[in-house]
């Protein structure tokens, strides 16, 4: 069936789809769509779960990985704040090797407070052991949770996996859907082989352990790392299972057009697919320009992005995050990851933008592509541009007399 | 690729509306992306939602600031720049407003290049119940201007996107959208599937380098108590709630406690006076009171 349905509806189909058993729930704006949709079934009587709801994200995620570690299969969702405040749990879960999935709504981070979508709140997460998969349409977040149950549940893996949808621009965005048959499904994704999870009260076994001395807490982290880079290989044959059933094919890493492109944009989530419109202007205009879009964000596949990145003579690295004092999250991490490949490496040019859902223009990525080339001419990249534009800066101005806050530059800059 | 902005207010259905039309072109094979754009939720407030369509895959995601055709449930939203109604109107740009005025005061007041049609409103607009069937009549209207939505794509959308509501509903919808949808048919085609490209890509970016300011002004702080004040967030009132003094009871606190905006004051007397300057005319008063004493009356009206 294909039918008009949003990244929050498409998620609780992703759910429903798996047959979930369990879902802890606490609403949040952009994510409660979700769970109100689940929740509408469940009263209608169309699908059955046993559905929670706890009285805050902390002790949702904790029900989450209990519940994950009796072996039955768990899904859930927050966004923003509600991920924050889950964080603790979220190290802690990942740690017990419980599986589940978590769908997260990306919205920015207070201070000041917003409704609108930017990476800050699932990035903060990137430590804490779970998996991401970041999409970037609303068919893809239905795909996306199927893959993470499976990736997920891998006996090579079993890690929690976040799938991450931008809100407003998913969340509440409706695009034609395939929703798959639930018998096609369950060939894909069969019934959770709880691999020996069966955490029972009546057979106490103590998951929440304290270990003193590092030795046996290094161990225990570092195979919670070794299993997240595992996961590499198991997100590829688990797409490439998923492509087979589906006929839809996902790569850790997406290349938009980038095979004889000499200027890249690297981007996650629903702005690249912006990216990808302007990258075909740019095409018919005769510029070699493509779109590099890590789906797979945790484990980083930096193989693949170093078999994209071969040749490629700038990359633009659009960040839709900061982090205060060193800049945007993914330029460091590309950074990092090309250190040691040979000459001639790529310029990584970084631009910010999209912070708090602030729209990115054609204008805009045209001009990024620019700068691009012309720092892969010289050589060196141009300091990291923030994207502001002189009338955003007058927007502002006008906002903060309306506040009464007292003007200290004056004139723009 | 036809890219479409609906603006109205919060309750008057443009979410409503987006996605009716969303789903006709769903059902005529287009490709189809439609979303609301909202931000504190509230009856009154202005709101809008767009869709876009196209018969090949869409990358385009946002709002749309380039719209083919703008849709004006609301004509007293044009005067209010938050609204941002006429954002990115271009020559081409088709503008559909529905208004007690005719074109050409609108052509004239707004000096517009491109082609003005009118949702002719009448007297009765503005009570609670045709203001609810505004959205289908708006999208039913705009299905017709793009001439390529068919109206039996229109049925078929309303009944998917209404039936679940019951009662008279979808009957109602129906009947107001078809005259919608008649009254647009000399109009039929006017907004065209845009295929221009523009030759040279334009990378005139305006980008500054935002300077570091003192953090005793660059916080998010707002320094003055009376920005609630100063807005006249009035102006955002459809529907306004009187007071019926014969018939209120005087408890004095349930309206003027539930009032979300602090709108109601209780005089010395004892008596609820609500702040029509303030007042967004969410109608929570109306819903609280037990006694039934405030009444609900079209904002246009003259009662």
């Amino acid at each position: 069936m294909r039918a008009m349905i949003t990244g929050n509806q498409a998620a609780a189909w992703g759910a429903r789809l798996a047959a979930i058993d369990y879902l802890p729930a606490f609403p949040i704006t952009p994510q409660t769509e979700i769970i109100e949709t689940i929740a509408q079934w469940v009263e209608n009587g169309e699908f059955a779960c046993r559905m929670v709801t706890l009285e805050s994200e902390h002790s949702m995620i904790t029900a989450a990985g209990a519940a994950a570690a009796t072996g039955v299969r768990v899904f859930s969702a927050t966004s923003s704040q509600g991920l924050l405040y889950a964080m603790e749990m979220l190290y802690t879960v990942a740690g017990w090797r419980a599986p589940f999935v978590l769908a997260n709504v990306s919205r920015g981070l207070a201070s000041p407070i917003t409704l609108e979508p930017d990476h800050n709140d699932v990035l903060a997460a990137r430590d804490c052991g779970f998996l991401q998969l970041h999409c970037a349409t609303c068919q893809e977040v239905l795909d996306a949770v199927l893959i993470a149950y499976r990736l997920a549940e891998d006996a090579q893996v079993r890690l929690p996996v976040i799938v991450n949808l931008d809100g407003f621009y998913l969340s509440f965005t409706r695009e034609p859907v395939q929703i798959p048959a639930i018998h096609q499904v369950s060939k894909f994704l069969p019934p959770f082989d709880s691999l020996g999870l069966k955490f029972r009260a009546g057979k106490p076994l103590s998951d929440a352990m304290a270990v003193l001395g590092g030795t046996p807490y290094s161990y225990f982290r570092y195979q919670n790392h070794l299993a997240a880079m595992r996961a590499v290989n198991a997100f590829t044959s688990s797409a490439k299972a998923f492509g087979d059933a589906f006929g839809r094919h996902y790569q850790a890493i997406e290349a938009y057009r980038c095979d004889d492109a000499d200027v890249v944009f690297l981007m996650i989530g629903s702005f690249a697919t912006k990216a990808k419109a302007a990258v075909d202007r740019l095409r018919k205009a005769g510029q070699s320009v493509g779109l590099v879009r890590p789906f797979l964000l945790r484990p980083f596949p930096v193989d693949d992005l170093r078999k994209i990145l071969d040749g490629k003579r700038g990359v633009a690295v659009v960040d839709q995050n900061l982090s205060p004092g060193t800049g945007g999250i993914l330029h460091k991490e590309l950074a990092a990851h090309l250190y040691d490949v040979p000459d001639p490496r790529p310029v990584l040019v970084s631009f910010v933008g999209g912070l708090g859902g602030r729209d990115i223009s054609n204008d805009e990525f045209y001009a990024m592509a620019d700068v691009t080339r012309e720092a892969s001419e010289q050589g060196r990249p141009p300091p990291p541009r923030l994207l502001f534009t002189r009338q955003d800066w007058r927007e502002m101005r006008k906002l903060q007399a309306i506040a009464h806050a007292r003007q200290s530059g004056g004139a723009a800059p | 690729m036809y890219r479409i902005r609906f603006h109205g207010r919060g309750g008057q259905g443009m979410k409503t509306a987006s996605r009716i039309l969303g789903t006709a072109f769903f059902f005529e094979g287009f490709e189809v992306q439609d979303a609301p754009r909202y931000g504190a939720e509230r009856r009154g407030a202005p709101i809008f939602a767009y869709v876009r369509a196209d018969r090949k895959t869409i990358f385009e995601r946002g709002v749309i600031n380039n719209p083919g055709l703008i849709i004006v449930a609301d004509d007293s939203l044009v005067g209010i720049p938050a609204a941002g109604v006429l954002h990115g109107i271009g020559t081409d740009t088709v503008v559909l407003i529905h208004s007690r005025e005719h074109a050409e005061v609108w052509q004239n007041r707004l000096n517009l290049k491109g082609v003005l049609c009118i949702l002719p409103a009448t007297e009765e607009d503005g009570s609670l119940r045709t203001w609810r069937t505004i959205g289908a009549a708006c999208s039913a209207a705009a299905a017709q201007l793009t001439g390529v939505v068919s109206w039996d794509a229109v049925v078929a959308s309303l009944t998917e996107e209404l039936s679940g509501l019951g009662g008279n509903w979808l009957a109602e919808n129906l009947a107001r959208a078809q005259w919608a949808y008649d009254q647009m048919s000399p109009f039929s085609g006017c907004v065209e599937l845009e295929t221009k490209e523009t030759a040279a890509l334009s990378t005139s970016v305006d980008w500054i380098d935002l300077p570091c300011e003192e953090a005793q002004w660059a916080a998010p702080a707002i320094h003055t108590g009376k920005t609630s004040e100063q807005a006249e967030t009035g102006l955002w009132r459809t529907l306004r709630p009187v007071i019926d003094s014969e018939r209120c009871k005087g408890c004095w606190w349930l309206c003027s406690t539930f009032c979300p905006d602090g709108a109601i004051q209780v005089d010395t007397a004892g008596r609820p006076q609500i702040d029509y300057a303030h007042c967004k005319g969410c109608l929570v008063c109306v819903a609280q009171c037990p006694a039934h004493a405030i009444d609900v009356h079209p904002e246009h009206s003259t009662e």
